[in-house]
């Protein structure tokens, strides 16, 4: 039987509102959590809290409330970033990791354009952050172009350099597409390890950014409270992801979106209704490169460093980890897949080396109970319903 | 033999896979306006047929021409543009879409594809979005007016003969000349198959220039719609002609009925 509940408009913008601020106390405790005892307690919390407002439809009334007023869930979203940014003003390290998270779940929203909506699976992620990154140092230290067209200008170097693979990843397919990727991803790594030019296994030095004349590596002090120079690097990066996941938004509620899911699930089909394969796959990967490349550029900046290192075929992995952990083409589910899988290895220190073992066996066990990821994707609906 | 002019025209179609021929120098005509049917046994080149003309499979040689301008070598979406569209006889919709979704896909070439439009003029896409939520409407309000409340439910709830429907919908949403119906009757019941076919003739009444290819295995359905027939048998045409006429030809009733007159 189907249940016909209709929530009314203010009620689920009180719904989203009371979500919102939970789920940020929560992080915020989370990210201040240090002792071994508190970090246990926070994961429990979260499982329980998941299982029982599954159980009590607390989760469904969100979900629906968030269908209802997309656009206050996604102010109410950036609203988190920011009052998460401020709480940890001083804070160089908490900072660091949510700029990690940002700069990941961008690259990561060009993966799901690649993999989620095309089926074009792209082993080489982190390489193409990574020509983002090297793009970034070296025209940053080598000429005097300014640092926002800079970032720009990797992401479109990671878009070319990317354009070399799709001849060889279109005529094959599945896996062995795959096995190209890979192979890419591997051949970059030796790449900038052999070349000197590029630093050769010491790497490269990345100038901290400078915006329109205030070079953001300074820090500064604001009503006499000292602020980590990592917060505009933060708020840079919340800006760059909600920038990329509104357009990747859109596409998916478009033509441009169908199509890519069209020429996924079926390519037979596809072609006989007029749909060019090749071009949307293309432009798939073309876009998620640049993507994953712009996100490099800011990410070197703020790292200030970057080396071969940064971007192994495992960076990859972890990459398309979290595109999988969230849900595979949903792109709400980035965020907190890249959390689980990039902070809580940090916050889980205090066991040491087995801390890898327990992330690791914690992703098999979410994906063994939730194949389909955290938050599964959801049926297309291009726009929400208006009235009633 | 029959009025209207000729759409199609197969002249010596010669379709081979390694040694097999699947389709021998094959002759034919599809009128404009007409429903024709495509019969054979199992293995007879039909699919291959619809395959080869849609551009999915390169024949080996011969000519098909549409509207005297030979489309042979062209590659499915060309063919889809000029008019020719189709379901297959294994559904190939995606089951994780929206009823929507896959209908709208099937008017593909009048849609705007530029990325500035789709991801930036949100609004003028919004017009045309409306736009084709009423197109779409309005088909299935001829076809199925059951499924117009169902548009935004995904595709893989929805039972054989629905699907089918929507395969249909999807191939009638761009107003194709030439319609291409790979045995829709498989896998359904005699009363859903009766359904289905008087949903089609439902739409060809209003869509009177539209001609039909239809493969069939039903006789009744056969009989009951059909102008016209073509018999194939290892892929050479063995008859021609009305329902009747076929039926009563004894290579048919050979080579299709399986016994001897």
């Amino acid at each position: 039987m189907k249940q016909k509940k209709t929530i009314t408009l203010a009620k689920s913008a009180g719904m989203l509102s009371i979500a919102a601020l939970v789920l940020t106390v929560y992080v915020w405790f989370f990210l201040h959590a240090e002792s071994q005892i508190s970090i246990a307690i926070l994961l429990v919390a979260a499982i329980l809290a998941v299982i029982l407002s599954r159980r009590f439809g607390v989760t469904l009334l969100v979900e629906q409330s968030a269908a209802r007023r997309p656009h206050l869930s996604r102010w109410l979203a950036v609203g988190c970033g920011l009052a998460l940014i401020a709480a940890f003003y001083n804070s160089h390290f908490v900072l660091l990791m949510l700029c990690g998270v940002l700069l990941y779940s961008t690259a990561c929203l060009g993966l799901t354009v690649q993999f989620g909506y095309s089926g074009v699976a792209n082993f080489a992620g982190a390489a193409f952050f990574g020509i983002g990154s090297y793009a970034t140092a070296v025209l940053a230290t080598h000429t005097a172009i300014p640092h926002v067209l800079v970032v720009l200008i990797s992401g479109v170097s990671a878009a070319a350099i990317g354009s070399l693979l799709i001849l060889p990843v279109l005529r094959t397919r599945g896996h062995y597409a795959a096995l190209v990727t890979i192979a890419f991803g591997i051949l970059f790594k030796t790449f900038i390890e052999v070349n000197d030019v590029l630093g050769g296994p010491q790497g490269l030095q990345v100038p901290g950014l400078n915006l329109f004349g205030f070079s953001l590596n300074d820090g500064f002090s604001l009503f006499g409270l000292e602020i980590s120079f990592y917060v505009p690097y933060a708020l840079l990066s919340l800006a760059m992801f909600a920038g990329v996941y509104a357009l990747v938004n859109a596409l998916e509620r478009s033509w441009v979106g169908l199509s890519m899911d069209v020429v996924r699930t079926d390519e037979t089909a596809a072609s006989t209704f007029g749909l060019h394969i090749v071009r949307w796959k293309v432009i798939a990967f073309t876009m998620g490169n640049f993507f994953a490349g712009i996100a490099g550029g800011l990410y070197g900046m703020i790292i200030a460093f970057v080396a071969p290192n940064n971007f192994t075929f495992g960076d990859s992995l972890l990459m398309l980890s979290i595109v999988i952990l969230g849900g595979l083409g949903n792109i709400a589910g980035l965020i907190p897949a890249a959390m689980i899988v990039l902070i809580l290895p940090e916050k889980l220190q205090f066991i040491q080396e087995y801390r890898f073992l327990l992330y690791a066996a914690l992703v098999i066990v979410i994906l063994l109970f939730r194949p389909q990821g955290l938050l599964p994707r959801k049926t297309r609906i291009f726009f929400a319903r208006k009235g009633s | 033999m029959m009025a209207g002019q000729s759409l199609i025209s197969v002249d010596k179609l010669t379709m081979r896979f390694g040694g097999l021929t699947a389709l021998d120098e094959l002759s034919m005509t599809v009128h404009e306006g007409e429903i024709l049917g495509l019969l054979g046994p199992n293995g007879s080149g039909k699919t291959t047929f619809f395959n080869v003309l849609t551009g999915l499979y390169k024949a080996s040689s011969g000519s098909i021409s549409l509207d005297g301008e030979n489309i042979l070598g062209k590659t499915p979406q060309e063919i889809y543009r000029s008019g020719v569209a189709r379901t297959f006889q294994r559904s190939r919709l995606s089951l994780s879409l929206t009823v929507f979704d896959n209908i709208v896909i099937g008017d593909y070439q009048h849609m705007q594809h530029g990325l500035i439009f789709n991801l930036l003029r949100r609004k003028a896409f919004r017009a045309e979005y409306d736009a084709y939520v009423e197109k779409v409407k309005a088909l299935l309000e001829i076809f199925s007016p059951p499924l117009v409340g169902r548009l935004f439910e995904p595709v893989e709830s929805f039972t054989m003969i629905d699907r089918r429907r929507i395969e249909v919908c999807r191939a009638l949403l761009s107003q194709p000349r030439l319609l291409l119906l790979d045995e829709p009757s498989a896998g359904m019941t005699h009363d859903e198959t009766d359904e289905l076919m008087q949903d089609i003739l439902q739409v060809r009444r209003k869509l009177d220039k539209l001609s039909v290819v239809l493969i069939e295995h039903e006789m009744n359905v056969i009989e009951r719609i059909t102008d016209r027939c073509v018999v194939l048998n290892y892929g050479k045409k063995i008859a021609e002609g009305s329902y009747v006429e076929i039926t009563a030809d004894p290579y048919v009733q050979t080579a299709y009925l399986g016994e001897a007159a």
